[in-house]
């Protein structure tokens, strides 16, 4: 029995599959073919990473790779996360234009502050837990102008570098968490396919643990504890 | 215009009627020539009844009032409505009950997620036989009715609704620390498991355990890594696991430590029903032995349920197979 893997697409595409490499699956063809989605022959389907809880939890990939920020929006999805690959590093944060302090002027004045975002659950939740009134406008796209152009008064959204934000004069005003790429199983095949999986945590521990020094501090949780 | 029904309700049109008719029939048929009479409850029930039995209300998601302002739920599973059938209606009953059912239960599902509100359920309950014997009963009950409809490759993953809280309490946690532990494992993230285990500096057991899934090997890999918690809290599942083979399902049980139950009525063996071609359990049950004394005189319980479209499902990919 061997297991298939949903690989997302995007962001965590060449670290995803640089770690199919280390694990020792042909990935060439993959990267070649930018518009083929599915790869039987080594068992792995590429898609948008939100894309890859819905695969997982419904048993058509029996593992997946995708961030954890895509978890916390998805929490209900009922899936295994079984390991976090440490790369694809970025933050969930908010973030307002650079001058002066809308957030605090909205909620002065209108008893609400306006956030856009193409994390709903997530920004509603950490507004709530601050005990903030918000109203949350969903936007698909580029979310960094929405306060250039007066859609909201601020953003919910994950950065990496942080140069985006600079382009588009905002700066970063509060971290919600941390995320990373995570590793997620289908409850089903979590047993009657324990021995593969098990495996494959276990090769994927070895090579995180040659490849890194032992790590410090835990980034502390506040996933789904918040985001349900 | 369109006249649209409810997210997750379905028609069912005279061919997979037919089909699931059959399919329906057949393992209450099975379930009933086993010695089980079936019975028939509301399919509302008072919230607060529901309520004594579990304190989310089994899950229910769907609330109404009645023209008296009582509020009411759809019910969301058959074990506490049973319950408290047997607690009523047999309450100087002695001896086992067998009792079996059939019909449709809610739960509330999000938006296109693909998972239906109203389903198909046909499940047993064994009132009054303690322990394995009973277990062993329900289990083969749920495995032989499976394959009494035409599935040949379905497993049952086999563990012990109260094995991580008694290991939780052996390791004499914080209730924070303990309930946070819990939380993770019922929510499926092993990450935030190991490294709430981790910083706490708690005994690596506690993300161990509940990873162990397999044969025989993982109960002794258990009470290597529980020490002597182990002794009293794995005798049960061990004896469960032996019955099972000596019946002849060895190749059908998948132990599984880790896992727990959304229910927080079970009190020992649990199980969740599997099929390669179902990204889902296809059914699910355990030992209750609190339960029916919620609603009348305590008696030792245990029982099972079917997921009948799932079933109909696995038993489609399998006649497509031959």
């Amino acid at each position: 029995m061997s297991l298939t893997i949903a690989v997302p697409r995007g962001a965590l595409f060449a670290e995803a599959l640089a770690l199919l490499d280390r694990l020792g699956l042909e990935t060439n063809e993959i990267r070649s073919n930018e518009r083929k989605l599915v790869f039987p022959d080594v068992g792995v389907i590429t898609m948008r990473p939100s894309d890859i809880p819905s695969y997982v939890e419904h048993g058509a990939a029996d593992v997946g790779i995708t961030g954890r920020d895509v978890l916390a929006e998805q929490s209900e999805r009922d899936v295994y996360e079984l390991l976090d690959l440490g790369f694809g590093a970025c933050r969930m944060i908010v973030a307002v234009h650079e001058d002066g302090d809308p957030l605090a002027e909205s909620l002065r004045r209108l008893g609400r502050v306006r956030i856009a975002t193409k994390y709903p659950r997530i920004a509603a939740a950490h507004f709530a837990e601050t005990g903030r009134q918000a109203e949350i406008v969903e936007v698909k796209g580029s979310v960094e102008i929405a306060p250039l152009t007066g859609l909201a008064d601020g953003i919910v959204d994950l950065v990496a570098t942080g140069r985006t934000l600079a382009e588009n004069r905002l700066v970063e005003r509060e971290a919600i968490f941390a995320s990373t790429a995570r590793l997620i199983a289908n409850p089903v095949a979590h047993r009657l396919k324990a021995r593969e999986i098990d495996q494959l945590v276990r090769q994927i521990r070895a090579l995180r643990a040659d490849a890194d020094p032992p790590r410090g501090g835990v980034t502390p949780l506040q996933r789904r504890d918040s985001a349900a | 215009m369109s006249f649209p029904i409810p997210p997750g309700t379905r028609d069912v049109l005279p061919d997979e009627m037919s089909e699931l008719r059959a399919l329906m029939d057949g393992l209450r048929g099975w379930i009933q020539q086993a010695g089980y009479g079936e019975v028939r409850t509301p399919t509302v029930e008072y919230e607060d009844v529901l309520r004594q039995g579990d304190a989310g209300s089994a899950g229910a998601g769907w609330r109404l009032f009645d023209q008296h302002g009582n509020l009411l739920v759809l019910r969301s599973d058959m074990t506490i409505p049973i319950a408290r059938l047997v607690g009523t209606r047999f309450a100087d009953h002695d001896g086992p009950l067998r009792l079996c059912y059939s019909g449709q239960a809610y739960r509330s599902v999000t938006r296109g997620s693909g998972q239906l509100t109203e389903f198909l359920q046909v499940g047993a309950e064994l009132i009054g036989v303690p322990g394995v014997e009973g277990d062993a009963e329900i289990v083969s009950l749920a495995l032989e009715g499976l394959s009494s409809c035409g599935l040949r490759r379905h497993t049952v993953g086999l563990g012990d609704g109260a094995l991580y809280r008694s290991l939780l309490a052996a390791f004499e946690l914080e209730r924070d620390d303990a309930d946070a532990l819990m939380g993770s494992l019922m929510r499926r993230d092993l990450v935030g498991l190991e490294a709430r285990v981790r910083s706490a500096g708690l005994p690596n057991a506690l993300f161990e355990v509940p990873g162990l899934r397999g044969g025989r090997e993982v109960l002794d890999r258990a009470e290597e890594a529980m020490g002597e918690v182990a002794a009293t809290a794995l005798i049960e599942l061990r004896g469960l696991y032996e019955e099972l083979r000596e019946r002849g399902f060895a190749d059908q049980v998948i132990l599984d430590l880790g896992l727990v139950h959304e229910f927080g009525y079970y009190t020992g063996a649990v199980f969740e029903l599997y099929d390669p071609a179902v990204g889902f359990a296809i059914g699910g049950g355990g030992r209750y032995d609190q339960l029916i004394g919620r609603f009348g005189r305590p008696r030792p319980a245990c029982g099972m349920a079917l997921d009948v479209q799932r079933v109909h499902v696995a038993q489609a990919a399998e006649e497509k197979m031959r």
